[in-house]
């Protein structure tokens, strides 16, 4: 092991430091390549029941335009989509339609707006638009916290 | 009552901590004693601020039990579901544990009643006692008891958590309990052995940057009346103090002291952990790994797409419901304990470090705390901070009954966070893994043999868990 200065030490911490940053600022703002797809047209039945959607996770393409048919089969239920500001209930065997371009990518949560039993505030499902580019930088980012605080974190 | 001398753990504590390390410590640059501040100390010293809290609170949790009982049976226009699982849960996660350790146990209502019973009036300590006074059970101490009435609350999660029936009867045995025992055991028995949010309270209190402590051991040691001690309504003796996780922030022995020998202090987040444990009492790394899976459990069913789960979770008795209970025990009681063990042993063995494998899980869980709180903090933030406008709603109409007591209507919709809550949830997770991962390093230099390998295990142990949960919150 070889001898440093305190103060070429603290250089080279403040390097690290430095080299580790900026790979976090490229984690957070590189584009992350995506397949180019035609929009197309998509229409999605989507059974509601009792504190479930079926199906509950949906994925489109950025840029399609979507169909989605809500059919309550139970009681009376509801579904709004986060971040599209989009809202339709549906009574018992009668379909409801939400039209939609799906042009904001990420993925949405989105969740039942009638009262629908005890569970019915848990009853959510997801939108996945493109490819989810928050859960792949927040991967990479758990390897530059794990590097950070394992190795640049030593005194 | 109890002597001194017969407390367990009083021996193994600093009393015999070297007096060079207990000035170190005192003296540390990082603490300031917010006791001394002018302003602030006749509010910590009087009684009186403290105690109209509390009785604040006890007013607030006995309309909240008759909310539940009495009012609508729509959890969303309840008080008992709003306020408890969402307003209280979310200054609980957000505000109290990790800002104050145990702050909430200073005004927690819960204990009140049975507090006048055993000091014999509201605010005089001591004067006559009600009640057997026994000691707690040897065999019973620890926080194993607290760990399975959380696992119990997990089991019934989704009807607590929904049902304002369920929340009032739960609140109302957690009362006549801790009422109950107050008039059996001594001190603060239900709080100390078996309150479910104690025992997490108290285990993340070491993350968290206040602490009480006292100023000079010496004046402590040469005080033979213990005032601090007796004043304390959990029976703790702060000479003894090496975390924070026994303290439930009182103030009863800073205003017991005669000497002015305690301190409240602010100090850097995190600073109780790190250490090499002596213990190899495995009950709080138990708690550690009920909290973790109980968080990726509840991420699951509450904040997953999967309805089928959630039915299971919900439908008490029912087949699905004993496959949903027998998975979360075993993600519990097998599957993180062992795997858990075995990160930590497989640390062990790595580095040709040998010591007693239940001090190195007792000591390597700590690693845990600001994991599972981070954890916690970004799980609440998934589904408490889109109904924190339902709060307004309740306070508007508490029992459902259609009132308006604040004068307003169309109040109950949900926010949309999306985009900013997700973000928050995946920065609290980062933070939690760094600052594990800070811990694991800070116990790898004081290891015996110092290597920095010595904690990989146990850090792809916490690295996994993160992936899990940004999967869940953030996926």
């Amino acid at each position: 092991m070889t001898d440093q200065t305190p103060q070429k030490k603290q250089l080279s911490q403040w390097w690290q430091w430095a080299i580790l940053s900026i790979l976090g600022l490229v984690v957070f703002f590189a584009p992350i390549p995506v397949r180019a797809t035609a929009p197309t047209d998509r229409i999605i039945h989507i059974d509601a029941r009792r504190f479930e959607y079926d199906p509950a996770i949906l994925k489109v393409n950025q840029g399609d335009r979507v169909t989605i048919e809500l059919v309550a089969t139970d009681v009376v239920h509801g579904m709004a989509i986060d971040g599209y500001n989009l809202e339709t209930t549906a009574d018992p065997g009668k379909t409801a339609r939400l039209i939609f371009i799906a042009d904001q990518p990420g993925t949405f949560r989105f969740r039942c707006t009638v009262t629908c039993g005890n569970m019915h505030p848990f009853m959510t499902g997801k939108l996945e638009v493109g490819q989810n580019s928050l859960l792949w930088r927040a991967i990479a980012f758990t390897g530059l916290v794990l590097i950070a605080g394992v190795w640049l974190g030593r005194k | 009552m109890t002597r001194l001398q017969e407390i367990p753990w009083v021996e193994k504590v600093g009393l015999n901590e070297p007096a060079a390390q207990s000035q170190k410590r005192l003296q540390s640059p990082g603490r300031l004693n917010l006791y001394r501040l002018a302003w602030l100390r006749p509010l910590i010293e009087s009684q009186w601020p403290q105690f109209l809290i509390r009785i604040l609170t006890l007013a607030g949790f006995v309309f909240t039990i008759a909310g539940g009982l009495f009012g609508s049976l729509v959890g969303s226009h309840n008080i008992a579901i709003i306020f408890v699982w969402i307003a209280w849960w979310t200054a609980l996660k957000l505000v109290f544990i990790p800002f104050g350790g145990r702050s909430w146990c200073s005004v927690c209502p819960i204990p009140l009643p049975g507090d006048w019973l055993q000091q014999g009036g509201v605010l005089e300590t001591g004067r006559r006692r009600f009640g057997l006074n026994l000691r707690w059970p040897k065999r019973l101490r620890g926080s194993w008891m607290q760990s399975g009435g959380f696992l119990l609350i997990g089991l019934f999660s989704a009807v607590t958590l929904t049902d304002p029936q369920v929340t009032g009867w739960v609140l109302l045995a957690l009362f006549g309990l801790a009422i109950g025992l107050s008039l059996v055991f001594e001190k603060r028995a239900f709080c100390t052995y078996l309150c479910p949010i104690g025992g997490f309270s108290g285990m993340y209190a070491q993350t968290s940057p206040l602490e009480v402590r006292i100023i000079e051991k010496e004046v402590c040691l040469r005080h033979d009346v213990k005032s601090c001690y007796q004043a304390c309504p959990w029976g703790v003796y702060p000479v003894a103090f090496r975390d924070n996780s026994a303290c439930g922030m009182c103030m009863e022995c800073l205003r017991a002291c005669p000497s002015d020998n305690l301190a409240l202090n602010v100090r850097p987040f995190g600073t109780d952990l790190g250490r090499q444990k002596t213990s190899t009492r495995l009950d709080e790394t138990f708690l550690a790994l009920v909290m973790l899976g109980s968080v990726i459990t509840f991420a699951a069913v509450f904040t997953g797409p999967w309805g089928w789960l959630k039915s299971a979770a919900f439908e008490i008795g029912s087949l699905s419901w004993f496959g949903y209970a027998s998975a979360y025990l075993a993600i519990n009681l097998l599957l993180l304990p062992a795997f858990f063990s075995m990160a930590v042993w497989a640390g062990q063995k790595f580095t040709g470090t040998w010591v007693s494998l239940k001090r190195a899980i007792a000591t390597q869980a700590q690693v845990l705390l600001p994991l599972g709180l981070m954890a916690w903090i970004a799980f609440t933030i998934s589904f408490a901070l889109p109904k924190l406008s339902l709060v307004l709603g309740v306070l508007n109409d508490p029992f459902g009954w259609g009132w308006h007591l604040l004068g307003v209507t169309d109040i109950g919709r949900m926010v949309n966070t999306a985009g900013i809550s997700m973000i928050f949830q995946m920065i609290l997770l980062l933070v939690g893994l760094f600052w594990s991962a800070s811990v694991s390093r800070k116990l790898s230099a004081k290891s015996e043999k110092k290597s920095p390998h010595l904690n990989l295990p146990v850090l792809a142990f916490s690295l996994i868990f993160t992936l899990a949960m940004l999967w869940l919150l953030v996926g």
